[in-house]
């Protein structure tokens, strides 16, 4: 037996395409095999989390039974009758649900890149689900809780490693549900479509970016010693590999969710086409900023405004967007240009809404037209091809990292 | 319930600028006159006017979207 990344090549997908046909012959006769798709969740996660990776196997076992305790004990806590419902017990259950991922991404930093015997792959996507999970319990919107259902939601295998982030409710209702034969063809279609766009972003474009282009372009970088054009070249050629490996995933994890009835939302939508920097996040990661949108961000000016923090909306949204990305920035990893990463986009949404408010103020003086639309994408895609750049690392290899000649 | 009408259409415009009273079903989200920060503020609204408390959670984009599905979510909570 041979271990695998997920999507990772060609016999991976022989292996997909093999167990899920009688799911979907199921599924098209109105029936989901539960007990099936059980069975074939457990063999793709042993592809990935067995054999020379049992370790990681082990944590994520470990990690499973931790969090769904956790989440058992706050839902008795909140779902019991007349529950008060405190803030603290709440808080406490946050903070609980992310020490995991906090030991994860601290250990790296502190010991010089040793990885925590407590991480696998996909610890950081697992976690959004565990967290939003609680925060709607608190809501009381989740009003019931099933060890089994929870356990499924975060370890449905095709989006195990790095999402789309789904959400519980949304997961759920799908799971218990067959949909409609004509729906089901859709999504069939839909999906074996995601799916072959997933190899041409995945196996061409990105193996042409990042596996032909890149590595000759960072030599020349590298040995320029400072500032040089190549640098300029890596920033594109790391940025278009970045949205076609990871898009490519994507396509990949909602394609096949698709196949299996499994509305897993979209993770992309062309996102090199935004207009500034509020639309590129409507459009980039977009399960991952929508997250942070509804779980960080609104709660966040929700507290700020009622409890009337700072006098003026525009400060309000202004702070909140600067906490917002930052978050993002440290949940990516600790280190220096990750976390630049997200102060550079909070400020990016600062200066983006300062920026809309005065043009509506003075929108009978500033044109727009088709030029300055063209020229807003254009701004736009070099702003966050600048901070991918950032956020690649490659900066602290040139100009910090240990000399190489 | 037609005060509930009232008052919604009356935070939205105070929210947005414009006025829905024969535009029920204008997308807010679509045309861009409603994003994160108005949606808190419109619960919030809500909750001081109305006195309806709506968590965060509670708020799916696609089912508040136009003044009328607003309307008719309140009218919902009221009871």
């Amino acid at each position: 037996m041979r271990w695998y990344i997920p999507y990772g090549n060609p016999t991976y997908f022989i292996w997909l395409a093999l167990a899920i046909v009688p799911l979907m012959i199921g599924l098209l006769y109105g029936r989901r095999f539960r007990g099936y798709q059980t069975i074939i969740s457990l063999f793709f996660l042993i592809l990935t989390f067995g054999g020379p990776n049992w370790r990681t196997g082990i944590a994520l076992i470990g990690y499973l039974a931790y969090q769904v305790i956790l989440v058992a004990v706050y839902s008795k806590y909140r779902q019991r009758k007349a529950s008060p419902n405190k803030g603290w017990p709440f808080v406490l259950a946050v903070i609980l649900a992310i020490v995991p991922l906090v030991i994860v991404k601290v250990t790296p930093a502190i010991e010089s890149g040793r990885q925590s015997i407590i991480g696998f792959l996909g610890i950081s996507y697992i976690t959004f689900k565990v967290v939003q999970t609680i925060m709607e319990t608190r809501d009381g919107i989740i009003k019931e809780f099933h060890p089994v259902l929870f356990g499924q939601f975060l370890l449905f295998f095709p989006t195990i490693s790095s999402g789309p982030i789904d959400r519980y409710r949304r997961f759920l209702a799908d799971y218990d549900s067959v949909p409609k034969r004509a729906d089901y063809l859709n999504l069939i279609q839909t999906g074996v479509r995601y799916v072959f766009t997933g190899f041409v972003y995945k196996f061409i474009l990105a193996y042409i970016f990042g596996t032909v282009l890149m590595p000759g372009i960072e030599q020349r970088a590298i040995l320029a010693h400072g500032f040089s054009w190549n640098i300029v070249a890596y920033m594109y050629v790391y940025s278009l590999d970045l949205f076609f490996d990871f898009a490519g995933y994507s396509l990949f994890a909602v394609g096949i969710s698709y196949l299996m009835g499994i509305k897993t939302p979209m993770n992309f939508n062309q996102p090199f086409k935004s207009k500034n920097i509020k639309d590129f996040w409507n459009r980039w990661h977009m399960t991952l900023s929508f997250w942070f949108r509804d779980y960080i961000f609104m709660r966040l000016v929700f507290f700020f405004m009622k409890h009337k923090v700072f006098k003026s909306r525009v400060t309000t949204a202004n702070v909140c967007y600067v906490i917002n990305m930052l978050i993002m920035g440290f949940w990516h990893g600790e280190t220096w240009f990750y976390i630049t990463y997200g102060l550079f986009h909070g400020c990016a949404l600062v200066i983006n809404d300062t920026w809309l408010r005065y043009k509506k103020k003075h929108q009978d003086v500033i044109p727009h037209n088709r030029f300055t639309e063209w020229f807003a994408i254009f701004l736009t895609f070099n702003v966050v091809c600048f901070s991918f750049l950032i956020f690649s690392g490659f900066l602290n290899t040139l100009f910090f990292g240990p000399s190489k000649f | 319930m037609d005060d509930v009408k009232d008052k919604v259409i009356a935070i939205l415009n105070d929210l947005t600028g414009e006025d829905f009273s024969d535009n029920l079903d204008e997308n807010l989200y679509d045309s861009a006159l409603l994003d994160s920060m108005g949606t808190v503020q419109l619960l919030l609204e809500l909750q001081d006017e109305l006195g309806i408390s709506a968590p965060v959670s509670e708020f799916d984009r696609n089912e508040w979207d136009t003044p009328a599905k607003i309307i008719a979510k309140v009218e919902e909570m009221k009871q």
